[in-house]
């Protein structure tokens, strides 16, 4: 599949939410609704940065009661590529941005009958979408919201106001921080958990559910994997006859759409699958950075996932 | 362009069914070459293809009357055709909304909705249907909104709900099926409810099409063609009514094999919907006689090739056997050998 159409969106409003996260409200540059999500879905928001087009996705925080704006949260990110870079400091109110329709890749199980949820930092934000669902479903659920302090915990403090008693926030500071094996060993046999945040806390939830025997089934997760800077390396796409070279800071999905070849992509985190490529030819190691293909998979070199992955070589032919 | 219905045809007991010439020159034939290929061949489904029938992302012919008559018989003698489980309700009204808004913009003269936020105000004037209701509210509808928009469509629907990497059909109203049973796949996952097809697991058909589904998107439908033979223009081919039409695959003779002998073609489609993140499949039939099918060479040429050309396992498994060699005589005879065009369209 090539990449979807975007649609031209013009940002209606930009709000500090925390020292390190905006909030940005977006509405169609034609007046008409935007399309219909569910909890947990994504856009990628296409920006127009100075030297290369940037490409994030962000969750939607909202629900589809009202399609006339999408509001997204973006944290600034110490090691920016440039995206939330731009988002921080070159969008205001007006600024023309695209956006990708809704993708999910973190909904709610329709049959759980417990839905427990936990998240860090800006990993609040499909959980935002998955609370104001949850409030009207009439399933249980619980939510445990990690901050740093009371300063960055403003849109954990946004979901306690909607659901008083399900939402819990634990602070770094003062204390005490999120006891993860407590929490997940007070549930009822067939609970869904779900946990967005980072890549740490993501592991350490997993890893504690796995050992406390949780069954595949109902562990739910979503990471979205910034691309990895790297050294730099030479591809040649087969399919369209290019030779393209990926700079330090460029994806390899990047530096493709860059010389013109459109590629598949859903989510440009590693995880869906979507822009799966095959090797052709190689001479060297790839650096697989996503969460998608297996250990097996991944060893055997014969794929890539160009939204975050790279290689260390002297030849890399793609089907491309 | 006002649809001219034949609301009087029947598709069962006396079978009146039959196809205007336009509605034979507009029939979605599948064949695209002179030998039988399997393959997915699932394409992007927009507006415009081959033929008439692919104009519009949900078709509606001259039988749209006669087709909605027949499938309230079947949904009357056994209600089971039309089941969902308690966690679609979203995915219903997804499906009923894209329905609607689809058809009233496609089709201004027939079908109309007007939107007030959530009260809506649909009116069906083919079937004379005008209803007052609350999107959302189901208790607004005179049944659940699958069931009510289905028995206005042509074609039957499944809704599959995605989790745990895979699809789960739970919900659907099937009335035109070609031997397959809701009430027996309902709740199945999908390599479940391909179970019985052959061959292509081998191939690993079903394990690149899930992976493939999986990742479909909202506002990018998608479309494949699927087709097997059918005796007499009869939608219900249930496994639940086979005593009723399993017999009569007996019945075929040199002299009655053009007439009562159909190409049954499905058009399938595939959409996102937006606030369940389910997946809609429309499985629309088409049925057209030997004899009307010929008054397009080159469709009768090709689809003798086809069938000479048929593994025998797909013989089988459409339950073609009892009168292929019967239908490939009297096609040979249509068949001068001469080349045919690149395509599905008719020259």
């Amino acid at each position: 599949m090539t990449p979807a159409a975007t649609i031209p969106v013009v940002v209606r409003e930009v709000r500090p939410v925390t020292p390190l996260i905006r909030r940005f409200t977006l509405a169609r540059e034609d007046g008409l609704p935007l399309p219909a999500f569910s909890a947990g879905a994504h856009v990628v928001v296409v920006m127009p940065g100075a030297a290369r087009t940037l490409r994030n996705p962000y969750s939607l925080m909202g629900t589809s009661a009202d399609l006339s704006t999408y509001d997204i949260a973006v944290r600034l990110s110490e090691t920016s590529r440039g995206g939330s870079r731009f988002m921080h400091e070159a969008v205001a109110p007006g600024s023309k941005l695209a956006i990708t329709p809704p993708v999910n890749l973190f909904p709610l199980d329709k049959l759980a009958r417990r839905h427990l949820l936990l998240c860090g930092g800006v990993g609040i934000t499909p959980v935002s979408a998955h609370v104001r669902e949850l409030v009207h479903g009439g399933v249980p659920f619980e939510v445990h919201c990690g901050a740093r302090s009371i300063e960055h915990a403003t849109l954990a403090l946004e979901l306690r106001a909607i659901a008083p008693d399900a939402v819990a926030i634990h602070l770094d500071t003062p204390g005490p921080t999120m006891d993860v094996e407590a929490i997940l060993a007070e549930q009822p046999l067939g609970t869904h958990l779900y946990v967005c945040g980072p890549g740490g806390m993501i592991e350490n939830v997993i890893a504690t559910a796995r050992a406390a025997g949780w069954p595949e089934s109902h562990i739910h997760w979503e990471r979205f994997t910034a691309p990895p800077a790297g050294k730099p390396f030479e591809v040649t796409l087969s399919r369209s006859g290019k030779r393209i070279t990926v700079p330090p800071e460029m994806s390899l999905l990047e530096a493709i759409e860059a010389a013109g070849v459109d590629a598949p992509f859903l989510c440009r985190g590693g995880a869906c699958g979507q822009c799966e490529t095959t090797v052709l030819a190689l001479d060297g190691t790839l650096l697989h950075h996503d969460v998608y293909l297996s250990a097996d998979q991944k060893a055997a070199g014969d794929r890539i996932m160009p939204c975050v992955s790279r290689a260390d070589c002297r030849t890399l032919v793609l089907d491309r | 362009m006002t649809i001219a219905f034949k609301p009087d045809e029947t598709y069962r007991d006396d079978f009146t069914f039959r196809n205007s010439p336009a509605a034979i020159r507009r029939f979605p034939f599948p064949f695209g070459e002179d030998v039988y290929r399997y393959a997915v061949n699932i394409e992007p489904h927009v507006r415009g293809g081959p033929t008439a029938a692919y104009d519009n992302l949900f078709d509606i012919d001259e039988h749209y009357i006669a087709e909605c008559r027949e499938r309230a018989l079947v949904l009357a003698h056994d209600p089971k055709r039309c089941q969902a489980l308690p966690h679609m309700m979203a995915a219903q009204w997804d499906t009923l909304e894209l329905l609607m808004e689809n058809l009233s913009t496609d089709y201004p003269e027939h079908f109309s909705l007007v939107r007030d936020g959530y009260a809506w105000h649909w009116t069906n004037r083919a079937l004379g249907i005008e209803q007052h209701f609350v999107f959302g509210d189901a208790g607004t509808l005179p049944c659940e909104p699958l069931e009510y928009i289905g028995r206005q469509m042509q074609g039957d629907l499944t809704l599959q709900d995605q989790r745990e990497d895979n699809l789960f059909m739970d919900a659907g109203m099937v009335t035109c099926q070609a031997d397959w049973s809701l009430e027996f796949d309902l709740g199945m996952k999908f390599h479940e409810w391909h179970g019985p097809v052959p061959l292509a697991h081998e191939q690993g058909v079903f394990d690149r099409a899930l992976k493939f589904l999986l990742n479909l998107q909202l506002g990018r439908p998608v479309r494949r063609l699927n087709w097997t033979m059918t005796i007499n223009p009869r939608m219900d081919t249930s496994p639940e009514q086979y005593p009723q039409w399993g017999p009569d695959r007996t019945t075929i003779t040199p002299e009655n094999v053009g007439s009562r002998v159909h190409l049954r073609v499905e058009l399938q489609s595939l959409f996102r919907l937006p606030r369940s993140n389910a997946i809609l499949f429309g499985i629309r039939c088409y049925l057209i006689s030997l004899e009307e099918l010929a008054t397009i060479p080159k469709w009768s040429r090709r689809l003798h090739r086809v069938l000479q050309t048929l593994p025998p396992e797909l013989v089988e498994y459409k339950g073609l056997s009892r009168f292929r060699d019967t239908a490939i005589a009297w096609l040979a005879q249509r068949d001068d050998g001469a080349p045919t065009s690149v395509g599905t369209a008719p020259d």
